[in-house]
């Protein structure tokens, strides 16, 4: 029971920021009808931003601060004029395309540019594990629940109880009307953009300490939040969230209980069925493309 | 006819060089050479599901892979070369098939998602169901072809074989493409509304595309494992989906000749880069891919037609073709 | 035109390569893993041999002529290495150096073999020196050697009766793993949960859960550098509190340095360490830092010593040719007292595998640190 519950524990905590990443992914789907191949170099950038700040002498703290101005600027707002803003409304396949070409292009300036190995990363959280009663379960997971718990409830209230968040959310769910309406659409998207950059570090945060900074880092980061999102439900935020705890969950107890051999496959076993049978994703709503 | 009588000729020479070439070249340019021919069989056949049918697969390496894994245990066994080119053909596309159906029912760009799934889903089970596959061991030893008493085993005469059959593939796919039934493929590019309206079934045309597109690739595994003479699961990674697919969307997707242009793009250049002499080239290669990704954005941007279509707009008045 | 008889193209070929025009460089050819998952390793097998070369040349060469070596990155992808493997013969190569990960040697040795190269390889896999090749030798010790001497140390030194075994699904963590089980089997050891992890796996929490959770006395842990880092900091991170042991890897300087304060407490045996408290090791180490500001692991050692292999039985049979040199290596025994490049008394046997003394090491204060030198299998 208490092996259990221990994975269960930390099964949250991984599905948890496979959570925050896909929370991104669907963000940007819904606002912009952008679906980013490249988000897991998204999260690799600002590991390595953050290694940068540490070795010019800044506490970690500091450095993720850092990091997710420069993230909110560069991969947030360059992102969206550079290349996003130029493809929208051309249809998905470009776009996806071009995420791709942005993947392929970031992993190879890190590779080519700085390094083609693993890098350590401080944790933000002390070592150790905390007993109670025959359960272990380790300061780590508990400050990555706590932390993206505390992420995903502030950016609900952003977006439910704040003048702009509901904007955003009209732009999400019907940009046109919401134009009718004269919210400034332009602007709600780029915070969009914004956010997801700022969830990115934040993503990079938690999983870098054990992912450890590398090139490719981003693939498997990048892979789950594609299936969490699609698992969840594309179009909606609450989606991403129970498809990332999910697939965080059931990789543990697979993997435990079954053969670590196929734990990569609970995602993908999960992704196909629902793609299959409920292609609107878990939580989503079945609703017409919206590009 | 003049437009297509030089292509013709362009066809016919590019052949001719190509078979010179090979006669003087190194043994590890004709085996990059013969690798590339292999690849291409993979692009062709995904030109056919992204260019023609307009569908995203990020699946072809597993069909790829199958191709491969089927002519390995196959060969191995003594069954001869040209009969397990159907088998691994008609493999691939009975499984096409049974992955493209459910996928393409519900919603046509979930078909991106399945594939991207499946392959994965197979890289799995290459990797880890040892007994079939060899796992992470992989199986070697694979023979290369002999046929009516000719051995095919120099690098050289594999090659000729090689591109003898990326030639017959091609035409086939060519041949495909001029019959009256592939015309209604060019209708479901040029205007899928259109075509709807006038009695072509969609989904069943698009499930055609993709499964023949799978089974082309099933195709190039067999000649794959027989080039390597060694496979295990790493070159069926879904990354190379991804550059497969890349391939054909840089080069031209829905041009004939487009996969051509990409494969060499992505396969042929930078092996050349890396294997230079020349210090500023060896430059290039550590870079290449950097430029190759911004090149990808830049011409989604700018040329989303890919490479081939550079021709277009300067003779954008021209018949179409 | 379709087929080029096979005898032709080797008399091509002998026609290039015969002429040993007088004092042109003997051409050496490296394989090696610049990029991908083996980048560390092939890097330092790269540096390795790269360092003898200079100490070679500048001390004037081999048989009078000097030593031209070149490298190429097959980016651990054996299709790769098999393609730089004909490159190498095309371009006239005496021996072909690596490549280090089994499963490119594996797919290259066919290419060397058939051009009647000599290749040296970092690869560990039992595999290499068993399929009857002529031209194969190793630098290092294989697994199927060195899983015993872990075993006898977890028997003996750790008094385990059940251990639990991590590995990775890849052809070397499957071999390994195989063998290791054997061994263990072989000294009445149980094994308990056994774990299989992925290459380049990047969240090892359930898999350090089932090693908690099956009780074993020990866990033997059998996965590439940076994985093996990344289960260590999970151990600690879970704060699983028994001996961790391992063979080469676990305790090499790139896992220590990834995986931090984590890394301390492990053991490992190791073929060969920059660490090791021998005076030849030791200018090694001093020679290598000194060149790439860096500490070597166990890969440079192999790439140097390799590299002196060539250049001590090349002199022995007084030429450049590479049939002579592999029936040369058929049993050779290379002291390190008249050569000290090879860093320690070697012994080859007629598959091409060696057999030295090795060590036990251990992790304290994030150091490698000797604990314990082991006699060469055969001296028992």
């Amino acid at each position: 029971m208490g092996d259990f519950i221990h994975l269960l524990v930390s099964g949250t905590a991984t599905g948890a920021i496979y959570a925050l990443a896909a929370l991104g992914f669907t963000l940007l789907w819904q606002a912009a009808g952008v679906i980013n191949f490249s988000q897991g170099e998204f999260v690799m950038l600002p590991a390595f931003a953050m290694l940068f700040g540490i070795s010019f002498g800044l506490p970690l703290w500091l450095a993720f601060l850092v990091a997710c101005v420069l993230a909110a600027i560069v991969l947030g707002l360059g992102f969206k004029r550079a290349i996003a803003d130029r493809l929208m409304g051309h249809g998905v396949i470009p776009l996806v395309i071009a995420t791709l070409g942005v993947s392929i292009a970031v992993k190879s300036i890190v590779r080519a540019g700085y390094s083609a190995e693993a890098h350590p990363v401080p944790s933000p959280f002390p070592g150790g594990v905390l007993s109670i009663g025959g359960i272990n379960v380790s300061y780590a997971d508990i400050g990555t629940l706590v932390m993206a718990g505390a992420i995903v409830i502030g950016l609900q209230a952003f977006l439910n109880r704040t003048v702009t968040g509901r904007a955003m959310q009209a732009v999400a769910q019907n940009t046109e009307s919401a134009r009718v309406l004269g919210i400034d659409v332009r602007r709600m998207v780029a915070y969009v953009f914004g956010i997801n950059a700022v969830l990115a570090v934040v993503t990079a945060l938690l999983i870098a300490p054990t992912y450890l900074a590398k090139f490719d880092m981003g693939d498997s980061i990048g892979q789950k939040a594609f299936f969490a999102a699609i698992i969840g439900g594309f179009n909606q935020t609450r989606g991403a969230l129970l498809g990332g705890v999910l697939i965080g969950v059931l990789e543990n107890l697979v993997g435990f209980y079954v053969s670590p051999a196929y734990k990569e496959g609970v995602a993908l076993a999960l992704f196909l069925a629902v793609i299959l049978f409920r292609p609107e994703g878990l939580l989503g709503k079945a609703e017409e493309r919206k590009v | 006819m003049s437009a297509g009588l030089r292509r013709t000729v362009l066809l016919v020479a590019g052949l001719a060089a190509l078979v010179a070439v090979a006669a003087f070249a190194k043994r590890s340019e004709v085996y990059l050479l013969t690798l590339t021919l292999v690849y291409l069989m993979a692009t062709f056949g995904l030109n056919l599901t992204v260019g023609y049918a307009g569908q995203m697969s990020l699946g072809q390496a597993a069909f790829f892979g199958i191709g491969a894994y089927v002519a390995a245990i196959a060969l191995k066994a003594g069954i001869p070369f040209l009969a397990v080119l159907p088998i691994a053909g008609i493999a691939c596309f009975v499984v096409g098939l049974a992955l493209g159906f459910p996928a393409l029912r519900v919603q046509h760009h979930y078909l991106a998602f399945a594939t991207l799934g499946f392959n994965v889903l197979v890289f799995l089970v290459m990797r880890n169901e040892e007994k079939l596959t060899g796992g992470t061991f992989g199986i070697s030893s694979i023979p290369r072809p002999t046929i009516l008493g000719v051995s095919f085993e120099g690098h050289l005469a594999y090659f000729y074989f090689t591109l003898a059959g990326l030639v017959a593939l091609a035409a086939a796919l060519w041949w495909l493409l001029r019959s009256p039934w592939g015309r209604a493929f060019a209708a479901l590019r040029d205007n899928p509304i259109r075509a709807e309206s006038l009695g072509v079934n969609i989904t069943a045309y698009t499930l055609l595309a993709f499964a023949i597109g799978a089974a082309c690739a099933g195709v190039g595994g067999v000649y794959y494992a027989s080039l390597v003479e060694f496979i295990e699961p790493g070159p069926f990674h879904f990354s190379t989906s991804l550059m497969m697919l890349l391939a054909v969307i840089v080069g031209g997707s829905g041009r004939f000749f487009g996969p051509v242009v990409g494969t060499i793009v992505i396969i042929l250049l930078p092996e050349v880069l890396r294997s230079s002499s020349i210090e500023s080239l060896k430059f290039m290669q550590k870079w290449y891919l950097v430029f190759f990704g911004l090149a990808v954005v830049a011409l989604m941007i700018w040329l989303p037609g890919g490479i081939l279509s550079i021709a277009d707009r300067f003779r954008k008045r021209e018949a179409p073709r | 035109m379709i087929r080029i008889p096979r005898l032709l193209a080797v008399a091509t070929l002998a026609l290039f390569a015969a002429p040993a025009l007088a004092q042109a460089p003997i051409k050496i050819v490296g394989l090696v893993e610049l990029s991908g998952t083996g980048a560390t390793s092939g890097t330092n097998f790269d540096n390795g041999v790269k360092l003898a070369v200079k100490e070679i040349n500048a001390a004037g060469g081999i048989l009078g002529r000097q030593v031209q070596y070149t490298s190429g990155d097959t980016q651990s992808n054996p299709g790769v290495a098999k393609a730089l493997a004909q490159k190498a013969i095309d371009d006239s190569a005496y021996v072909v150096m690596g490549p280090v990960f089994s499963g490119s040697i594996l797919v290259s040795m066919e290419e060397t073999r058939r051009a009647e190269v000599p290749n040296f390889t970092g690869g560990e896999a039992s595999a290499i020196t068993q399929k009857g090749n002529p031209f194969i030798f190793r630098t290092s010790f294989t697994q199927a050697s060195a899983m015993p001497k872990v075993a006898r140390y977890i028997k003996n030194g750790l008094k385990a009766k059940t251990v639990d075994v991590m590995w990775v699904n890849n052809d070397f963590g499957k071999g390994g793993r195989d063998m290791i089980v054997k061994s263990l089997e072989a000294e009445g050891i149980k094994v308990g949960a056994d774990i299989s992890t992925d290459p380049g796996q990047v969240d090892f929490s359930s898999a350090v859960l089932k090693a908690k959770q099956s009780n074993g006395d020990a866990l033997f842990v059998y996965t590439n550098e940076e994985e093996s880092a990344r289960a260590l900091r999970e151990l600690r991170k879970q704060g699983y509190a028994k001996p961790v042991v391992g063979e080469t890897t676990l305790t090499s300087q790139k896992v220590i340095e990834l995986a931090g304060e984590a890394a301390n407490g492990a053991v490992a045996h190791v073929g060969l360490s920059a660490d090791a408290p021998l005076p030849t090791i030791k200018a090694f180490d001093a020679a290598f830092q000194r060149e790439y500001k860096a500490k070597s692991d166990h890969n440079g050692l192999k790439g140097y010593s390799g590299m002196y292999f060539v250049k001590v039985i090349t002199e022995r049979i007084g030429k450049v040719d590479g049939k002579a040199f592999a029936a040369a290596m058929k049993g050779a025994k290379i002291s390190v007292k008249d050569n000290p490049g090879v860093l320690m008394d070697v012994t080859f046997d007629q598959n091409g595998d060696l057999d030295r003394e090795s060590f036990l090491s251990k992790v304290v204060n994030g150091k490698q640190v000797i604990v314990e030198t082991l006699p060469p299998l055969g001296a028992k």
